[in-house]
């Protein structure tokens, strides 16, 4: 008997979604641009204003869209007009479309049925009981809330437990709650060594799911990696700093003479410091501070929010 | 054949009201079928209108036009395609539990009607004839309805032009246009199979009738495989 080993590298290599070159017009509009793009294991947010062709590099690594120039693989292999990519994707698409006239029961299982597995029952339940539809499961789809719907729809998608899953705008219509739970489901899976793919326009909720995320700005990929090394490396925008400490006028003082500062303000929350070198800055400060033997009680930088980072790339 | 996917068709087409607009049609039928009986007059005067013109002519297209294109169409307009699609199956499994749904739906709605106009009017090899006419054209015509639903953004109207300028105008001016309407191979078949009737008037050969409709149905799979192979979203570019 001979068994098969699958390693780590083979399955991150399953899980892998690679776009490289990829362009797509719709006859004259170019909606996509030119994306080079890897996308490996733990929690990705794809961050974009409306338009910006976050749908359609979805679609494409969905295989709902053939790329008009480039190549889209999942694990390796190309996702247009290719449907065993399935069996390691899940999607879950923008379109609130679910078969009302089904419980969730019925659908889920359906789903576990066309792709094969040995028990779809069992399948099933489990994919309920992620998503916490034990409840409802035998209601129709039509009765559910929008978070039920979409709840359901992820149950379906990874009913065959995919090593991607690609969600777009998942969590529009959801309540806070609701939110907070498909938030806390998509990182248990990310912690699983799945790939999970969302897009989204609302920043607050990539900061709060994914550090890493790919940007797309009118069809191109204007930034990709961690929002806040991005933000690091856009040198040519001052960095803003608050810092509160024991002495924050004879801590202005001091830093005036930095010559990595280029600007601060002394505010009732503290000093809001400038800073044109982000590493130069952070380590001299703190020389600074005890050579003047003042006490730093809070350094916070604070525009390395996505939403500062997502502004200024789209400005630019 | 992908029982799952029938099922959930079955289910969909069923639950629709639109489903509802095939009820009143075989009634109809059969109901002026009962007239003709009841005024005594010979069944040439007014069989050959309601069960060629009407029944094989406008009900059986109409039911499989509306049915044609719904198990596909539908789930296209809402979105819901997309659950099927992203699965790993062949593209012509889905084509072909869905075609099959769409023929077995036709036929009972339209060809058991048409068969049991049929014995009414005249025997029960009329009926029987007719009913295995009807269903050969329900095939003939889901497939093609069907392949429409992936081809057009406007099936039903583009059926429509079909069913009535091709089959039902065209075919009266230009005798070739016999060739490519399937009505016309539904009545030679029904003619056949009933024993040459006088009831019918057929114009085609059985062979010619026979090898036409399994083009219909054979073209018309592998259109849809093909379309549905390479079906991308629309409408959604933001």
């Amino acid at each position: 008997m001979t068994a098969i080993a699958t390693g780590p590298e083979t399955a991150t290599k399953m899980s892998t979604v690679e776009l490289t070159g990829v362009s797509h017009w719709y006859g004259n509009v170019v909606a996509v641009n030119d994306v080079t793009l890897t996308i490996g294991p733990g929690v990705t947010g794809l961050l974009g204003p409306n338009g910006a062709g976050k749908t359609t590099v979805l679609h494409m690594m969905a295989g709902f869209l053939p790329p008009s120039q480039g190549t889209v693989t999942v694990g390796g292999r190309p996702s247009w007009r290719n449907p065993d990519v399935y069996k390691e994707l899940g999607l879950v698409t923008e379109r609130e479309s679910v078969p009302g006239h089904l419980t969730a029961q019925e659908f889920v299982y359906a789903s576990a049925k066309l792709h094969g597995l040995r028990d779809p029952l069992e399948a099933t339940a489990r994919a309920i009981g992620t998503v916490e539809m034990d409840d409802a499961k035998d209601r129709r789809i039509s009765t559910y809330s929008k978070g039920m719907r979409q709840r359901t729809r992820v149950a379906a998608a990874l009913v065959h437990d995919p090593s991607v899953l690609l969600l777009d705008e998942p969590f529009n219509g959801m309540d806070p709650r609701q939110r907070l739970h498909m938030m806390d489901l998509l990182h248990t899976m990310a912690g699983q060594g799945r790939t999970i793919l969302f897009s989204s326009h609302i920043l607050e909720e990539v900061e709060q799911l994914s550090g890493t995320v790919q940007v797309i700005v009118a069809g191109r990929l204007a930034a990709s990696g961690d929002y806040r090394h991005i933000r690091r490396l856009m040198t040519n925008r001052p960095h803003v700093f608050t810092i509160q400490s024991s002495d924050d006028r004879g801590l202005a003082a001091a830093l005036m003479e930095l010559a990595s500062v280029s600007g601060v303000e002394l505010e009732p929350s503290g000093l809001q410091v400038r800073a044109n070198d982000y590493g130069t800055f952070t380590r001299s400060l703190t020389k600074v501070a005890r050579d003047k033997g003042i006490r730093l009680t809070a350094v916070l930088p604070s525009d390395e929010s996505l939403e500062n980072v997502f502004s200024y790339l789209v400005a630019s | 054949m992908n029982l799952t996917i029938a099922g959930l068709t079955a289910r969909a087409l069923l639950g629709r009201r639109r489903i509802l607009l095939l009820i009143p049609m075989p009634a109809v039928l059969i109901g002026l079928t009962l007239v003709g009986v009841s005024t005594g007059e010979p069944a040439q005067q007014w069989a050959p209108t309601i069960l060629g013109q009407l029944g094989l002519g406008v009900i059986l297209p109409l039911t499989a036009l509306i049915v044609g294109s719904s198990v596909l169409g539908l789930e296209i307009e809402d979105g819901t395609i997309t659950h099927i699609l992203a699965k790993p199956l062949p593209r012509r499994e889905i084509v072909v539990a869905k075609l099959v749904v769409a023929w077995a739906v036709t036929t009972v709605t339209t060809a058991v009607p048409i068969g049991i106009a049929g014995m009414i009017a005249g025997s029960t090899g009329l009926g029987a004839g007719l009913a295995l006419g009807a269903a050969v054209g329900a095939l003939a015509y889901t497939a093609f309805f069907l392949a429409l639903s992936l081809m057009s953004r406007r099936p039903v109207a583009v059926g429509l032009v079909y069913i009535m300028l091709w089959e039902n105008l065209l075919v009266q001016f230009v005798s070739g246009a016999r060739a490519l309407s399937i009505q016309q191979y539904s009545l030679t078949l029904a003619d056949r199979l009933s024993g040459d009737t006088v009831l019918l008037e057929s114009t085609l050969s059985t062979v010619t009738a026979a090898i036409l409709a399994a083009a219909f149905v054979a073209i018309g799979t592998v259109i849809a495989t093909q379309r549905l192979r390479s079906f991308a979203l629309t409408g959604e570019t933001s």
